[in-house]
């Protein structure tokens, strides 16, 4: 069995099997948990849960005033490549033809080189992340292994995808072959590291908002 | 044409000029892309040569490389190479010559100790002591290494020889494998294809003619010259693969359109082969030109890739169910933990009130 067929064949079928059993388990542990009874009354006119949630949800996606210059970098950086690795993965043909054969659905995809160009800029938006995250002297002391193992997870199937493209390097079946492979090791990190955030953060701005609103706060 | 002549009295005797000799290795030169110099010494060696002794061997096959061969399309000065080669077996041309056939083979192979050149067509079974296909009573293992061992070279001729093919794919009942498996002390040079293309057979013998030597090689042990770039990278649709333009199916308006067969599973980026440049049947098309996908005929297991029509990109094992069953076993274990943390708190909460 060469590369690109282990990759295509048991990698991936691993990679997939750990990704689904992974967020499933959780996302069931997490929600399931018995949750602490708030005994205190809440505020006058406060909103339902859904009303609280979605406005902490909206509210957070860009920074408060006081703290726009501060986190200016982070903010415009993270979303550039968090929106570059949403148009590469939910745009590139091939990608749609993957998530197609395991969900069944598909719709048209950008043509390759604007693909290849969003690549380019979300690798370098992922370097200046990694820079930015080593020169902060707060960041880097609250950095772990965790964040450093989900930078590298994420960085790979983009360094190698566009090696693919551009057949830089070793012949284009074993880098193909290594990209799978990396998305492989992309989907067994999932769950267990922070890219787990992608479940989550929705649910945590809004448990917060609602939390909030209980207590009065003017989201 | 008489046993002793060199092919250059050959072609003189058929009214062959030497301007058009020349020309013809140019054309060997271009195919093989050697540079301007090569195609003087092409032309001078092979008209100094003598008859080149060839084995070809047929095995587990199809005979759809021979077919190939002998219905090459190739120029008629072509044919004179093959005319100037001694032919001196062949089993699927010389099967009704009988136990004549195998004599003629074993007196070649004396003949011409440690200079002929063997081709081969068709994988090996090795299983059960090889009995699934045998020639003259003699299985094809114990054939080829006795032809094998005072060969010059080998040329595996066609996918089944080159990396087992067919006869090789999943559950491989006769336990198929290519000739390199069994051949480890000649070299051996593949030429795959399902059939191969008939000017890479006859480019690599020219080139083995006129050199003596083997041509350059990839690590599948294909000439360079004829597998050094993939189908997509010399494919004319390879622009409407990177706009974006793709059919969906072979029959709607992509389809009729020309654009890319990727979506329809093409093989096209991983399959190292000739055919979008030299084509078949005289340069008339190929397989995209006649709109069906590359099935990379020309690579290793090209038959256990996940299916022809499957994108290259999709994964080759069934996931839905799968995928769907690590979720549910995924969340019932999560829905365990939780509860174990309920209990667990349950029993806190008793314990303290015991305490109060």
């Amino acid at each position: 069995m060469e590369l690109l067929d282990f990759a295509r064949g048991p990698a991936l079928q691993f990679g997939l099997y750990v990704f689904s059993f992974g967020v499933a388990f959780r996302l069931a542990a997490l929600l399931l948990l018995p949750r602490t009874k708030d005994l205190s009354k809440a505020r006058a006119n406060t909103p339902g849960v859904i009303k609280a949630s979605g406005r902490e949800i909206i509210r957070r996606m860009w920074p408060q005033p006081a703290y726009a210059e501060a986190t200016r970098f982070t903010t415009i950086n993270g979303y550039i490549f968090h929106l570059g690795l949403a148009i590469i993965v939910f745009g590139g043909t091939p990608h749609i033809l993957f998530l197609k054969g395991l969900l069944g659905i598909s719709w048209p995809g950008l043509p390759t080189n604007i693909i290849n160009g969003v690549a380019v800029i979300t690798f370098l938006s992922l370097i200046a992340a990694l820079v930015h995250r080593l020169q902060s002297p707060v960041l880097k002391a609250i950095s772990t292994a965790n964040d450093y193992t989900t930078w590298i997870v994420t960085m790979l199937p983009v360094v190698t995808g566009l090696l693919a493209v551009s057949h830089l390097g070793w012949r284009y079946e074993t880098l193909l072959g290594v990209h799978i492979l990396s998305i492989a090791v992309f989907l067994v990190w999932f769950p267990f590291g922070k890219l787990m955030h992608a479940f989550l953060i929705f649910l945590a701005r809004g448990e917060t908002g609602t939390h909030l609103a209980h207590r009065g706060a003017q989201l | 044409m008489r046993e002793h002549n060199t092919l250059g009295q050959t072609l003189q005797e058929r009214g062959i000029s030497r301007r058009a000799f020349l020309k013809y290795a140019s054309y060997l030169a271009t195919l093989m892309a050697l540079p301007p110099s090569a195609s003087r010494v092409i032309a001078e060696e092979m008209a100094k040569a003598h008859r080149q002794s060839v084995i070809w061997l047929s095995f587990q096959e199809c005979t759809g490389c021979t077919e190939s061969f002998t219905r090459s399309m190739s120029p008629t000065l072509e044919d004179l190479i093959f005319d100037f080669i001694s032919l001196d077996y062949h089993h699927t041309l010389q099967a009704v010559s009988g136990a004549a056939a195998e004599h003629a083979r074993e007196a070649a192979m004396k003949a011409n100790k440690g200079k002929y050149i063997v081709v081969v067509d068709g994988s090996v079974p090795l299983k059960d002591g090889g009995v699934y296909s045998t020639i003259a009573g003699i299985t094809n293992l114990d054939m080829l290494r006795d032809t094998a061992k005072d060969a010059f070279a080998i040329v595996s001729v066609g996918t089944c020889s080159a990396f087992g093919g067919i006869p090789h794919a999943n559950p491989n009942p006769t336990g198929a494998v290519a000739i390199s498996e069994i051949i480890k002390d000649k070299p051996v040079i593949n030429i795959p294809g399902c059939p191969p293309i008939p000017e890479a057979m006859t480019g690599t013998l020219a080139y083995l003619l006129s050199f003596g030597k083997l041509p350059e090689l990839d690590a599948s042990h294909r000439p360079l010259a004829f597998f050094g770039e993939t189908i997509h990278d010399r494919c004319y649709r390879r622009s409407f693969y990177e706009r974006g333009m793709f059919a969906d199916s072979f029959d709607d308006e992509g389809a009729r359109k020309g654009w890319c067969l990727y979506k329809v599973g093409c093989k096209g980026p991983i399959a190292y082969n000739a055919c979008a440049t030299l084509k078949w049947n005289g340069a008339v098309s190929f397989p995209i030109q006649s709109g069906h996908g590359c099935l990379g005929c020309s690579e290793p297991d090209f038959w256990d890739k996940g299916g022809f029509y499957k994108p290259l990109s999709a994964a080759t094992a069934g996931l839905t169910l799968g995928v769907g069953g690590a979720a549910l076993a995924g969340a019932a274990a999560g829905a365990a933990g939780a509860e174990l943390v309920r209990r667990k708190k349950a029993a806190a909460a008793n314990a303290g009130k015991k305490e109060g």
